[in-house]
């Protein structure tokens, strides 16, 4: 199996990202430069979490168009399963690979801390691990996450079952309460037309051993080795 | 040279703009055997300051033990160096951005956070953790909010974008702070411990490089502006102060662990206060060598800067290297690859001076040996702290309710609940976060070894202003115990000396009897001080801060799987108190909290007791016999207890309390060398305790969702968190008055 966990300049999470993932599926992931303008034959591609490019811009906004990216979108068009983590999410949307943005947080300030999402979708290849309404405990650690698309986007993308991930209370409601950074209808994360590009807010990354807080975060990796084996 | 010499340039007004009392200037002269133009002068300000020099301090910091089995670097270089075993090193130090972040809170709290990370990385360390011990004014002073927003903002924005946790620290309100706020800034990191860079210059003919970020015209003078005290006209020094791009750090960090990777380096160090010159002068100052610098190929950000501009400007993210010959180009492809400027701007040479020029002019030209080691030092003249009666437990009155007297504690900006803060802070990023703010130590492993490194910073700046001594000595103790009730042994500390104007000699003595506290601890818990920095002058209008000796501590756990954490687990399991309980109330927040008073000695150290209690209670967590463990600290007891309790989310019923002590002395007395453990064996852990002649006693059991306790009503462990995480985020959503 080949994955590639896609370098940008200030992409942090990368190291965590190809560690969770070696853990999980024994593979040891390809780590490749933002410059790289071909890609190998790849199973995966992940866009890890951190601040590329600082964010000075709006964030994600320079990563997606850094060379790689024109690749990236000629492979998942052809149908190259793409994970996109916090920043790798937020450059999913900037370069149109997906639907909407992510703004300031409403509450202007980054946020870290353990979020309970519900999986809304779970027959995708990232989310085929967990169970329907599942309820998982993935820390968030942003300052742009609030979801935000027309209200007919909107629609469309929950009629199509695209919604993967709802913010919601320990017992799964769906609250104001529970939305930590004021994304439209609490979405933290969402799928392409094809569900093959997934981008996700929480990082699941973090949380693949009880000593470091859970392991919620295994269940989406393990989907797709599974799905990719 | 007899008499100093003046010009038309260098005026007796010039000189003292630039901080030099007369007789300094006069020394300059000397060394030089001539007036110094501008830019020596410039660069005989910064180095000669109090803050580069540590002319105040220096005399004092010497006696602090600084050597041990696992020391591999003390103080003196960037950061100091520990051995952890198996080859592996970890490299820490903490530093103050106090004036800075004073004026311009964001920029101020973000670049301090910067400079630590690349005192750590300049030596070979991927940074691994930040912690922050933060120490704001009266909440009721119409500052505070703005300074604690834009310090945890900046604080945030730079430590979220470099990707290194941020994991601990603490942060108190005094008045004394109002006019000048503390932040100071820890960073560890982890190196191999045969691939450690150091400063010294060597090589005749090596290339001197510059890396990093361009040189622009901020924080010029900023070195000097932390050696002077603030008045009202504070706010026109904004320009002094840098600003930070995390981003840039980020890459520089990258670059330097990928050259490092290599055996290209001969030296490296970073530009931090006092910029190029400071970093050029110590390198040639340590090596015994020169150096000469071609100013024209040194990056700029504008057009037109002046050689003093150029050494003189403390922009970030820079670094001065040297490398070994004929490695330029490998070393310039990997910087070009992180889109970092490279540039060749000299070379080492033998003739032991600091010679800069421009325009193929010579613009300056220093002898750098006297240049360091003429720097003054000064046994400034102290007096002792007048001792403050001891206060009796019998003597104060216990409060009108014991509930009350909690809740109002839990609710006080020195005890509640810091979430607000620590919420903005990416403490879980590189995968290795076991344990954060909120407990003892903040537990971290070592990347992928069942390692764990334990962090911690304290201080009790209300003990060192009521005692210097026995405050300086609590503030080591209690980083200690912290780190021990993680389960890690404690192995070396590093200082931030955070205090008035040394010229006084009631702030001198403060800082002296620190310092003496700090020793006697040191020395009594085989702990030493590896690192550390010293920030005076912290006083405005003549106001002076409390005495804030702030100890960064780090401590190591051969398996992290042992450790423990301050949170209760199990039904049922018997809560035992470990330590001797006096009931002292001196000093104490129940005594500033309830009865108003800020009077009193602070609890006394027993060194002896604290490594015995300390050493009994490690042993018991590595040996699987507890479940939980916290130290006790502000609040006492009954805090203690009820943090456990907030952790845990599970109930705590207290049905005994250290006997011959008042109730309300016992709950909140602030008595040292003492830990609460949770066990499942209490008759086995006493009989221990018994045996190693450690105080110990049975207080309760965990049990429900309730507190409970003689004199107490009943509450829920909800209800307390609610009052302990409600204080701050209210506070800083409330409009000022």
């Amino acid at each position: 199996m080949k994955i590639a966990v896609i370098v940008f300049p200030g992409s942090n999470c990368d190291r965590d990202m190809a560690v969770a993932v070696e853990a999980i599926s024994g593979h040891k992931p390809i780590m490749i430069w933002h410059r790289e303008t071909e890609l190998p034959k790849l199973d995966l591609a992940i866009l890890p979490g951190g601040f590329s490019y600082g964010d000075y811009l709006r964030s994600g906004a320079m990563a997606a168009h850094s060379p790689v990216m024109r690749e990236i979108k000629a492979r998942a068009d052809q149908g190259l399963p793409v994970l996109g983590i916090c920043n790798g999410f937020q450059i999913l949307t900037e370069a149109g690979m997906l639907p909407g943005v992510l703004m300031r947080n409403r509450g202007l300030k980054f946020i870290h801390r353990p979020v309970t999402t519900r999986v809304e979708n779970h027959q995708s290849v990232f989310t085929r691990g967990y169970q329907a309404g599942q309820v998982v405990t993935i820390p968030i650690a942003h300052a742009d996450g609030n979801y935000f698309a027309a209200a007919d986007v909107l629609d469309r993308i929950e009629g199509e079952g695209r919604v993967a991930f709802r913010y919601c209370d320990d017992t799964g409601a769906v609250t104001d309460e529970s939305n930590p950074n004021g994304s439209a209808r609490n979405i933290a994360g969402i799928l392409n037309e094809t569900k093959t590009v997934l981008g996700y807010m929480p990082h699941p990354e973090r949380v693949i051993e009880p000593l470091l807080g859970g392991s919620d975060g295994r269940a989406l990796f393990e989907s797709l080795i599974g799905a990719l084996s | 040279m007899t008499t100093a010499i003046y010009s038309a340039e260098i005026t007796p007004e010039i000189v003292a703009q630039h901080g030099l009392k007369p007789e300094e200037y006069l020394r300059c002269c000397t060394i030089m055997g001539r007036a110094p133009n501008l830019t020596e002068l410039g660069v005989f300000s910064v180095m000669w300051s109090e803050h580069c020099s540590y002319k105040s301090s220096k005399v004092h910091l010497k006696t602090l033990p600084t050597t041990g089995p696992k020391v591999i670097c003390g103080p003196g270089e960037n950061a100091g160096v520990i051995d952890i075993g198996d080859g592996q090193a970890a490299i820490f130090k903490i530093e103050s951005h106090n004036h800075p972040s004073f004026i311009e809170p964001y920029q101020g709290a973000a670049t301090g956070v910067g400079g630590i990370l690349r005192d750590v990385f300049t030596m070979g360390a991927r940074p691994i953790a930040n912690l922050n011990a933060l120490r704001f004014g009266s909440p009721d002073h119409p500052k505070t909010r703005h300074l604690v927003a834009g310090v945890v903002a900046g604080i945030g924005g730079y430590g979220n974008c470099v990707g290194v946790p941020t994991v601990g620290g603490e942060t108190n309100f005094h008045p004394s702070y109002n006019g000048n706020i503390l932040v100071n800034a820890m960073t560890v990191g982890l190196a191999d411990a045969d691939k450690i860079f150091y400063s010294a210059a060597a090589g005749p003919g090596n290339p001197v490089i510059y890396v990093g970020a361009k040189t622009g015209r901020d924080g010029i003078h900023g070195a000097t502006m932390a050696s002077a005290e603030f008045d009202d006209e504070s706010e026109a020094k904004r320009p002094t102060v840098q600003v930070g791009d995390p981003f840039t750090e980020k890459l520089l960090i990258e670059a330097c662990l990928e050259l490092m990777a290599g055996d290209s380096i001969v030296a490296i160090q970073d530009m931090g206060a006092a910029g190029l010159t400071s970093s050029s002068v110590e390198m040639a100052g340590k090596g015994g060598l020169g150096l000469e610098l071609d100013l024209d190929r040194v990056p700029v950000r504008e057009t037109g800067m002046t050689p003093y501009e150029i050494m003189l400007s403390e922009s970030q993210e820079r670094m001065l290297m040297i490398l070994k010959p004929g490695r330029e180009a490998d070393a310039q492809r990997i910087f070009q690859k992180w889109e970092l400027d490279f540039a060749v701007i000299g070379r080492v040479t033998e003739t032991g001076k600091l010679v800069l020029k421009m325009d193929g002019k010579t613009v300056a030209e220093l002898p750098v040996e006297p240049l360091v080691s003429q720097a003054p030092q000064y046994q400034r003249p102290w007096e002792p702290t007048p001792a403050q009666p001891e206060i009796t437990a019998a003597s104060v009155a216990p409060p009108a309710g014991l509930s009350d007297a909690l809740k109002q504690l839990l609710a006080s900006p020195d005890i509640a609940s810091k979430r607000w803060i620590w919420e903005q802070y990416d403490a879980t990023v590189m995968g290795d976060t076991i344990q954060r703010s909120g407990g003892d130590a903040a537990l971290v492993r070592v990347h992928g070894t069942t390692k764990g490194l334990a962090l911690v910073t304290d201080c009790t700046p209300r003990y060192c202003f009521a005692d210097p001594v026995r405050g300086g000595a609590q503030a080591v103790v209690e980083t200690w115990r912290n780190i021990t009730a993680t389960g890690a042994m404690p192995l070396a500390i590093t200082d931030n000396m955070n205090f008035g104007n040394p010229e006084r000699p009631r702030i001198m003595g403060q800082f002296v009897g620190c310092i003496q506290g700090i020793r006697e601890a040191c020395i009594a818990l085989d702990y030493p001080v590896v690192s550390g920095n010293v920030s005076l002058y912290n006083e405005t209008n003549g106001q002076g801060i409390l005495p804030t000796p702030v100890i960064g501590g780090v401590g190591l756990i051969d398996d992290v799987d042992k450790a423990v954490g301050i949170a209760p687990k199990f039904e049922g399991d018997s809560l035992i108190l470990i330590g001797e309980t006096r009931g002292h109330l001196g000093a104490t927040l129940y005594l500033r909290e309830i009865s108003g008073r800020e009077d009193g000695a602070p609890p006394e150290i027993d060194l002896a007791a604290e490594r015995r209690n300390g050493d009994f209670v490690r042993d018991r967590i590595l040996g699987g016999a507890v479940s939980a463990c916290h130290d006790l600290s502000d609040g006492g007891l009954l805090i203690g207890i009820v943090e456990m309790a907030m952790a845990g989310g599970i109930g705590i019923a207290i049905e005994a309390l250290p006997g011959e002590v008042p109730v309300h002395a016992a709950y909140f007395g602030e008595d040292q060398a003492r830990y609460l453990v949770a066990t499942n064996d209490a008759d086995a852990l006493l009989a221990a305790a018994k045996a190693a002649s450690v105080p110990a006693m049975r207080l309760g059991r965990i049990a429900g969702a309730i507190l409970t306790g003689p004199g107490l009503d009943a509450i829920s462990v909800m209800e307390l968190r609610r009052i302990h995480t409600g204080w701050l985020p209210a506070y800083m959503a409330a409009e000022p008055a």
